[in-house]
């Protein structure tokens, strides 16, 4: 019998078409991949499993019973637990508080006795937890580790995990797995959203594949191969390989010597960070999510005027200009071509509220002696991004938070590269994109290079950083421990450097 | 100063203090659900007023006035007021997701307005000389105290001198420091100030929690305006009599961390504060300096709490925030 069948499932925000009849299911004791690119409806359906939205048609079966599910409490009562990508805990609880958090009994509270409880689940499936820690001293993975346990806690027998590896390194991927399986054999039925192929064949039994919110097929994965997976999630044959050329005649364009930072509560955020980037050559940073990288391509921009050390901008003309202690503006007066698209894009790159033309004068509005702005100039680069990046919006003038994710960031590095810089840093510049987006940005980052700009790209996927890069540099709670050459280094070298603590080699497993 | 000077002092400070203490208890509670009800001072006076119109047609009745209905009908005016208003806050902010910060200021406006309103009315229909208005009888019933009390010294001066809405403030105090901390009802209430989005995953209805916490907030507040009437000025309601306490009280829950059990000090320290001018000597020239105590305090208390790091301290994280479930 089938734990879970969603038959015909339809839901719809406004005009927008989230899921259209989508049909599911999945037994105990199997792991269920749900394929998809961003925007292709994985999140919403598995959200209607879980209660937080209600499907507008289609009926939802548990264990053969036809069931409505209207909240997340539904949910619970079905023994249906969801980890969501965005983890929903409370900062300022403990582990414990946050896994009890919304339970009704009529026992008596008593965090004691759920600690135990917590600890023995912990043992059974092998994970490590500290019950009293704080959420806000946890990292990801341990965050990660308090959503399962909670979602456990209450008797889950089916778990839906909606992106669980996107934070994760390899190391803590493969852990995840090990636990997972173990769950599985434990007579559990488990669905797990990703879009990264290698993971759907190495962790699942059967896999559904959505396209656009739409049901294409379901799949054992035993019987299948990567690219028959990548053919029905996009639709069409994609070369999944990023062409990579030789770097010409490469020139130090920016040296970084010595780079320290630290935070307002005095703890060292770069610690002797040095390294060089050349014209020519995409320079990866690799590294566990929060181990520096923001701040240190924020310190080359100019943003943390506390930074120690060289930073230290040679121009084609071989001219050395020190970028130390300078504003962002001061280095654009001094004639340093620096582009930076950073991490949170309608934080610190482009404001949401305000249309496409107008974001592109936040990089010019200094521009001319008028009083008055001139807007054409803007406009007429709004309109080309647009049509050369295949920008999908109804005007110029739509405001770009309405944009979806990828388009989002498509004006942004466009308008970023429009400024023909010799140094372009990109942050994540293709977290949250589809598999089309990402190979656009993958493109324009080589156009670039082909051009002789050097560019700087902190990325969270390995398998492209050791496609895209000439050289990889990685990072390690703020200390550099190896920059390697991105055409012969592995995946597992780099995820070891990743987690390498500075003076002691950490065992891993 | 001699030893009655100094128990005159802390008596008079306790009273000056407790408004402030049920406003800010209210407060707090209300703030633990992650809405910040600036119509605090507002609901102050509306429960204030209701309680004097109850008070008023009870005393003016012509029966005679029974103590134990002198309190409980104004008690149950006020009560009222202080809810339908706390309604209004919630039907406005959380049902229809308008911006707290807005509702809140108009509702202190309104509330303001509304006594002012209702209180010359009342005066208007006493066709009274003087522009306020005096329930003794009610506030005689209201300001017993025990009878040893009086007996036992300094002691009966500091401690047992007083009506039993002071008593009541702390018990309420207490219970809510209880409540917040150390049951489930309190865990899930601050996990909806913290991060609705995850209480709601977790099968708690949001809503629910910042309806109830906002408009028991509200009523425990509405009882600060009453004890001012009927304990503090004896029964006598003059227009803006009540004063700037109402925003006091909102400093009052920074000054405390959003702990319930602070705020009984801190009250009772702004009360003093709100007073010291009557018992030093300073030339009257410098007295508005003194006058200005509590306001620099709170300051001062803002620019600290800022600048403290420790997580636990801060306001709750989506204070301020309308909850949707559904947005994208």
């Amino acid at each position: 019998m089938n734990a879970l069948e969603l038959k015909n499932v339809t839901k719809k925000f406004g005009k927008v078409v989230a899921n259209k009849n989508v049909n599911l299911t999945v037994k105990s004791g199997e792991i269920l991949a749900v394929l998809g690119e961003n925007g292709s409806g994985k999140t919403t359906l598995m959200n209607m499993i879980a209660g937080i939205y209600y499907p507008d048609e289609g009926e939802i079966f548990v264990n053969g019973n036809p069931v409505t599910i209207a909240s997340p409490k539904d949910a619970f009562d079905l023994h249906i637990g969801m980890i969501h990508q965005h983890f929903k805990l409370v900062d300022i609880f403990t582990a414990t508080e946050n896994i009890v958090l919304g339970i009704k009994d009529k026992k008596r509270f008593n965090l004691k006795d759920a600690e135990k409880k917590v600890i023995e689940i912990s043992s059974k499936y092998g994970f490590e937890i500290d019950p009293k820690k704080k959420i806000y001293e946890m990292s990801v993975s341990e965050k990660q580790t308090v959503e399962i346990v909670k979602v456990l806690y209450r008797g889950a027998d089916i778990l839906i995990l909606d992106e669980p590896t996107a934070v994760l390194t390899p190391q803590e991927t493969e852990k995840l797995f090990k636990v997972l399986k173990k769950m599985r054999d434990d007579g559990k039925s488990i669905i797990i959203i990703t879009h990264k192929m290698h993971e759907v064949l190495s962790v699942s039994d059967r896999v559904t594949i959505l396209r656009r919110g739409e049901y294409i097929d379901t799949v054992a994965t035993a019987e299948t191969n990567e690219a028959e997976l990548t053919e029905m999630m996009v639709g069409k044959r994609v070369s999944l390989n990023i062409d990579r050329s030789e770097p010409k005649n490469p020139v130090d364009r920016l040296v970084v010597n010595h780079l320290n930072l630290k935070n307002s509560e005095n703890v060292k955020i770069l610690d002797d960070v040095s390294f060089t980037a050349k014209s020519g050559e995409i320079l990866g940073i690799a590294g566990i999510a929060g181990s520096g990288q923001k701040e240190l391509l924020e310190s080359i921009a100019g943003l943390h005027t506390s930074a120690q050390g060289e930073i230290t901008y040679i121009d084609p003309q071989n001219k050395e200009i020190n970028l130390m202690e300078k504003t962002p503006v001061q280095i654009r007066e001094l004639g340093v071509r620096l582009s930076f698209v950073p991490e949170d894009r309608l934080g610190m790159g482009l404001v949401g509220n305000m249309d496409i033309i107008d974001n592109m004068m936040l990089r010019s509005y200094k521009k001319g002696k008028s009083m008055f702005l001139d807007r054409q100039p803007p406009k007429k680069l709004a309109k080309s991004i647009i049509d050369e990046l295949e920008v999908v919006t109804p005007s110029a003038t739509t405001p770009v938070r309405r944009l979806s994710g990828g388009n989002v960031q498509k004006v942004l590095v466009g308008r970023e590269i429009a400024s023909s810089p010799t140094v372009l840093m990109a942050a994540y510049p293709v977290r949250g994109l589809d598999i089309n987006s990402s190979y656009t940005i993958y493109n324009l980052l080589n156009e670039q290079k082909e051009n002789g700009v050097a560019v700087i790209f902190v990325g969270e996927d390995l398998d492209v950083l050791l496609e895209l890069c000439d050289r990889i540099l990685v990072i390690s709670s703020g200390t550099v421990s190896g920059i390697v050459d991105g055409r012969t280094a592995t995946k597992e070298g780099v995820g070891l450097l990743m987690t390498k603590v500075k003076g002691a080699k950490e065992n891993e497993e | 100063m001699d030893v009655n000077m100094v128990a005159q002092f802390i008596s008079r400070a306790v009273l000056q203090g407790t408004p402030l203490l049920y406003g800010a208890t209210g407060e707090i509670i209300t703030e633990k659900s992650g809405n910040l009800n600036l119509g605090i001072p507002g609901i102050m006076y509306i429960g204030a007023i209701s309680g004097v119109i109850g008070g008023f047609f009870y005393q003016n009745s012509g029966s005679e006035v029974v103590p134990f209905l002198a309190v409980l009908i104004p008690l149950l005016c006020c009560l009222l007021g202080s809810l339908l208003t706390s309604l209004l806050y919630c039907f406005l902010t959380i049902t229809l997701k308008a911006n707290q910060n807005v509702t809140g200021l108009a509702i202190t406006t309104f509330g303001v307005g509304f006594g002012n309103f209702f209180g010359g009315s009342l005066i208007k229909i006493l066709k009274s000389d003087v522009p306020y208005l005096s329930l003794v009888k009610i506030a005689k019933a209201f300001k017993t105290t025990f009878d040893f009390g009086s007996d036992m010294g300094v002691f009966g001066k500091i401690f047992l001198s007083y009506g039993f809405m002071v008593y009541l403030a702390i018990i309420i105090a207490v219970i809510s420091g209880f409540v917040l901390k150390r049951t489930k009802i309190g865990l899930h209430l601050r996990a909806v100030g913290e991060n609705p989005a995850t209480a709601d995953a977790a099968g708690i209805s949001v809503n629910t929690y910042k309806y109830l916490a906002t408009c028991i907030g509200g009523m425990i507040a509405g009882l600060g305006g009453l004890f001012y009437i009927m304990d503090y000025s004896n029964g006598i309601w003059s227009n803006n009599g009540f004063g700037d306490r109402g925003w006091l009280a909102i400093a009052i829950v920074i000054f405390s961390i959003w702990k319930p059990g602070l705020s009984i000090v801190s009250s009772y320290l702004f009360g003093a504060l709100y007073i010291l001018f009557n018992y030093i000597n300073v030339p009257m020239a410098y007295l508005p300096l003194i006058q200005m105590l509590p306001y620099v305090v709170t300051i001062i208390v803002l620019i600290g709490t800022s600048v403290r790091k420790k997580r636990e301290n801060q306001p709750p994280q989506s204070l301020g925030l309308t909850y949707f479930r559904e947005e994208r």
